[in-house]
């Protein structure tokens, strides 16, 4: 199985509101706020570090969680952050976007 | 404001988050407008080096929306490499401009960096209307372009249009012209007066038949009877509430790097060349004022009919010489919707004054600042 790359989409606004991600929508503006864990994930996406070990090393530290299990959920979640154009997903790294490449806070 | 903006409101405001700041990035303008509330010469804008530092901060502090606004803000010529660094910290980026610079470059440019919307002002879809508010031929034919170049981008433009007297009339025009263009238009009646203290600006405002007029507009405020209706009495909950955003999720920076609760509240809290921003918000015995300032604390309007449903700003209330007294403005807006007169205009009238003849503060500079202009109050 090919391995996912997850990247944030440096077309998005976003602040972490009391350990909770506010994401704004490059696309229509729209709001939306991640939980824990998709905060963890969407803090993690550089584009460089593989889904899985995002998952090893991120999110199964923090949770009690089954690796397999895990990673499905993450990957999953991931294609729906993509769906709303939050995060990018490839099956290959994904290099900075110029002319910005966002910093997550 | 979204249902989910509203909920991470409400979190920020305990925890005492800047959600929301307005920058002006300059106070320079290459229009004249009749009505603006600025001094237009530059007493010494913060650098590029500043304004980073202070995205730097903000972004720490857990600002997510920040308007960029002026004068002119592309009168800055760093205006670009700004924008860049601010959306760099990912911030929810709105523009304010009057974008008679914006040509396809700029616009192309703008689309690239992910602003979230620009504010454009139009006065009126007739040139010699809106040119004559401006006071710059041509103004009007400029700024309609921009908003082409923006819309071909796939941008998010506003229409802001401000009511005065002098372009009444227009607002239909203005909104035919927003719809043909497909974009969204606002309507503002305040005019706010000169940084100064000078409130000849305030003869410019709309009287209380053009008030009434535009109330009852149902393309406007939707269902009149309702928007008119007459006000409830407020509850034990609306006693315990606080004004509105300013000095709570939102503040306003002037380009001198003062830090103000709104850029129509000049109540001077610091200067983020002296302090850090976060401990201005936090710490600064104004701002915390402000902050506890509840309805049922003011001088007038908790015994007034129209407690619970008036929009008083607490800035222009500041401005008459009082920030927990009544905003004769917003008592006019009041009476304008409902036929009933404020406490405070009742008061006023046994006590035989115009409302319009309240006095104004005059803002002076303030002691910590460094060479500006804009700054402390007294009454």
């Amino acid at each position: 199985m090919s391995r996912l790359y997850v990247a944030r989409n440096p077309r998005v606004a976003a602040r972490s509101l009391d350990g909770e991600m506010m994401i704004m929508s490059g696309r229509d503006s729209t709001l939306f706020t991640l939980n824990r864990t998709a905060t963890i994930l969407w803090q993690s996406a550089d584009g460089t570090t593989p889904l899985d070990q995002i998952v090893e090393h991120r999110i199964c530290t923090e949770f009690e969680v089954e690796p397999a299990a895990a990673l499905h959920d993450a990957e999953t979640l991931a294609r729906e952050l993509a769906s709303h154009e939050i995060l990018q997903i490839s099956e290959e790294p994904i290099p900075p976007r110029t002319p910005v490449a966002g910093e997550s806070r | 404001m979204s249902e989910l903006l509203l909920e991470m409101s409400v979190k920020a405001q305990k925890l005492n988050i800047p959600l929301s700041v307005q920058l002006d990035l300059t106070y320079r303008c290459n229009e004249r407008c009749v009505h603006c509330y600025l001094d237009h010469d530059d007493h010494g804008e913060m650098t590029t080096a500043e304004i980073k530092h202070l995205f730097d901060e903000m972004a720490e502090a857990g600002v997510f929306i920040l308007t960029l606004s002026g004068g002119e803000i592309f009168l800055r010529k760093d205006f670009f490499d700004l924008l860049e660094h601010a959306r760099r910290l990912m911030f929810c980026v709105k523009l304010k401009t009057n974008a008679v610079l914006i040509r396809e470059r700029e616009a192309a440019r703008l689309h690239e960096l992910g602003v979230e919307s620009i504010q454009i002002s139009i006065y009126s879809h007739r040139p010699e209307v809106h040119d004559a508010i401006t006071l710059i031929p041509g103004s009007l034919k400029r700024s309609v372009a921009a908003i082409k170049f923006l819309k071909s981008q796939g941008l998010k433009v506003i229409i802001a249009n401000v009511l005065m007297s002098q372009n009444m009339q227009d607002y239909p025009g203005v909104r035919a012209l927003a719809a043909e263009l497909g974009v969204e238009c606002t309507l503002d009646p305040t005019v706010t007066p000169m940084m100064d203290g000078n409130r000849s600006t305030l003869a410019l405002g709309v009287d209380q038949s053009a008030l009434r007029q535009v109330f009852r507009d149902t393309a406007l405020v939707g269902d009149v009877a309702e928007f008119c209706a007459i006000p409830t009495p407020a509850g034990e909950d609306e006693m315990e509430s606080t004004p509105c955003s300013a000095g709570h999720t939102a503040c306003y920076v002037s380009p001198y790097g003062e830090v103000f609760p709104c850029v129509q509240f000049p109540l001077p809290t610091g200067n983020v060349r002296q302090q850090r921003f976060v401990d201005i918000w936090r710490h600064s015995e104004q701002m915390n004022d402000v902050r506890s300032i509840r309805l049922k604390d003011l001088t007038t309007c908790p015994s007034c009919s129209h407690a619970g449903t008036c929009t008083r700003c607490p800035g222009l209330a500041y401005m008459e010489g009082n920030m927990r007294g009544p905003s004769t403005q917003d008592c006019e807006k009041s009476f304008a919707r409902t036929g009933i007169p404020s406490a405070n205009m009742l008061a006023k009238k046994a006590a035989g004054a115009s409302p319009r003849n309240a006095n104004l503060v005059q803002i002076r500079p303030l002691p910590v600042s460094i060479g500006t202009s804009m700054a402390g109050a007294t009454a």
